[in-house]
């Protein structure tokens, strides 16, 4: 897969958005009767591209993110994700598109009564794949992230750092076409916040598309990847951020 | 973890449950939903019995009648009785007509006047006891008209004043199977409140399998699993409670149980052995339901809780 980190367009023309894995066209989204998180998102992701979505606490990076694993509509706009306008697609649809996509929780939102090795292996379960056919994978999976020796631990006695690369094995066991990761670095020392971003960027270089939530702005710099910034639920053009 | 130890894991690896096994909330459920099938059980058992009782005494009382002959003039009793048997013997509808000997009818009244009242010169009042024919059975009027016109006095009994208590028993197995239904619609609501409630307790684990792309009947079967499993246990404690009740009433009355109206058979114990399993099925539908009713609802409902719940 050719490699295009950074290809991103905020006023996409209609060639670019048949190509695109997620395209946003005028989104706008609100909790009940709240003012809007989001205004007039615009904005596309090339298919194997690499972005840090940025901007304050409170700015909607959370919830941005949630409207495009699904977790959340928008009140206003079109999303297409995968080719598929969400506005129309039926809600039995959306789990084969769920399955396409890796999400690292910010609060990580491991299941405490798992093994960290039901953890990771809990988006294969749940594509009704056999066990006997992902055991080696997982077990491998977290022995590149640093828990293989870790395969029977609970969440609850893993650390920090543990628990962030146990959400990120989960997330990314599936080979997800996309990779959502919301501050995945909040939790863990500079070490290890360098760690796990060059763990995003082999993902990216696999084909993987991938979008990670920060505010770390020394991340960023490292990382030489370009961000999509947001203040105040609005998205603006990297060049003016 | 070396690597043979993470072989050895992975040797003895078994998925673990997608829904915690249970909490403290399961105990207070398996003894509610016991309680209901211990009642829905005892409640099938007076269904049954009661079915019993009615449907032996319309048999026995459709099948057979009595007639009271008062001899007249210088007829003897047993000269009018024979006459009577006679008669009946031939009018449509009478299978057998037989007069009551003497003996058999000094027998029937012992009971109540006491041997030492029957003397022989006791006016015995002679009895023609009738089989009816089965499908289409002579009535009280055909009988009493038959043996008017041969001029005989003579009262029929065609037992039309025990039809009461056949009514009587019918209503008893008609509330019981109400009983049955009530109470089963009980459980289902038990449960399928209690499925909300876990489901909604566990909204995280809820939302975790949803990013992961589970499907709502994927999550519902997880309760599915958790209530049916829950439900048959509960139900083989309720039947086998009521089964002990059902046998105590069996033993303690003999054949007729504790009353004439509900004769409880020991072969009507067997009638519960299904309740686990219908207990299970109840559950299984009552959660899947619940369940699949709440997620359709948290969908729908997403952006209006709090960023939590979305």
């Amino acid at each position: 897969m050719s490699r295009n980190p950074g290809q991103t367009s905020q006023s996409p023309d209609a060639a670019h958005e048949a190509e695109a894995v997620l395209s946003f066209a005028g989104v706008s989204m609100r909790y009940g009767r709240a003012p809007e998180t989001l205004r007039d998102i615009s904005f596309s992701l090339a298919p194997g591209s690499f972005h840090f979505l940025t901007g304050p606490s409170g700015a909607g990076k959370s919830s941005l993110l949630k409207l495009i694993y699904l977790a959340a509509r928008p009140s206003r706009g079109l999303i297409s994700l995968f080719g598929q306008d969400l506005a129309v697609l039926p809600r039995q649809q959306l789990p084969h598109l769920r399955r396409r996509i890796g999400v690292v929780f910010q609060e990580f939102r491991l299941l405490d009564h798992l093994s960290a090795f039901d953890n990771a292996a809990l988006p294969l379960r749940i594509a009704g794949k056999p066990a006997k056919t992902y055991k080696d994978d997982v077990a491998e999976l977290l022995a590149w992230v640093g828990l293989g020796s870790r395969l029977h631990a609970m969440p609850a006695t893993l650390s920090g750092g543990e628990k962030q690369r146990l959400a990120i094995a989960r997330a990314v066991v599936g080979r997800p076409d996309i990779l959502l990761a919301d501050e995945p670095t909040g939790n863990v020392d500079q070490e290890m916040a360098l760690r796990i971003l060059r763990l995003f960027l082999e993902l990216n270089r696999q084909g993987t598309t991938v979008l990670i939530a920060s505010h770390d702005h020394d991340l960023v710099a490292r990382s030489g990847m370009p961000e999509l910034r947001l203040e105040q639920g609005r998205m603006f053009a990297p060049e003016a951020a | 973890m070396s690597a043979e130890a993470a072989q050895a894991f992975l040797a003895r690896w078994r998925p673990g449950p997608l829904m915690p096994r249970g909490d403290a909330r399961d105990a207070g459920l398996v003894f509610v939903i016991a309680v209901l099938c211990f009642f829905a059980c005892l409640a099938a058992l007076a269904a049954l019995a009661a079915d019993r009782a009615a449907g032996g005494w319309t048999a026995q009382l459709q099948g057979s009648a009595t007639v009271l002959v008062r001899p007249q003039g210088g007829e003897s009793a047993d000269a009018a009785a024979a006459r009577a048997a006679e008669t009946l013997s031939g009018v449509r509808g009478v299978s057998e007509a037989s007069a009551l000997e003497k003996d058999k009818a000094l027998a029937l009244l012992q009971p109540w006047l006491g041997k030492a009242a029957l003397t022989d010169d006791l006016p015995v009042p002679r009895l023609v006891t009738l089989d009816l024919d089965k499908d289409a059975p002579a009535s009280a009027a055909e009988l009493q008209e038959a043996l008017k016109a041969d001029n005989i006095d003579a009262v029929v009994d065609d037992h039309s004043l025990w039809i009461k208590d056949i009514v009587r028993a019918g209503l008893w197995a008609r509330a019981a199977a109400i009983g049955v239904f009530a109470l089963t619609a009980a459980a289902a609501a038990v449960i399928a409140y209690a499925a909300r409630s876990a489901l909604a307790a566990r909204h995280e684990i809820v939302e975790v399998l949803h990013v992961s792309g589970a499907k709502d009947p994927f999550i519902a079967g997880l309760l599915l699993r958790r209530f049916a499993g829950m439900a048959f246990g509960a139900g083989v404690l309720g039947a086998a409670a009521a089964a002990a009740v059902g046998a105590g009433a069996r033993a303690l009355g003999g054949g007729e149980g504790l009353t004439p109206a509900l004769p409880v058979a020991w072969i009507d114990l067997a009638a519960l052995l299904p309740c686990p399993l219908l207990a299970a099925l109840v559950a299984a539908l009552a959660a899947r339901f619940a369940a699949l009713g709440l997620l359709t609802s948290m969908a729908s409902k997403a952006n209006s809780f709090s960023k939590d719940w979305a």
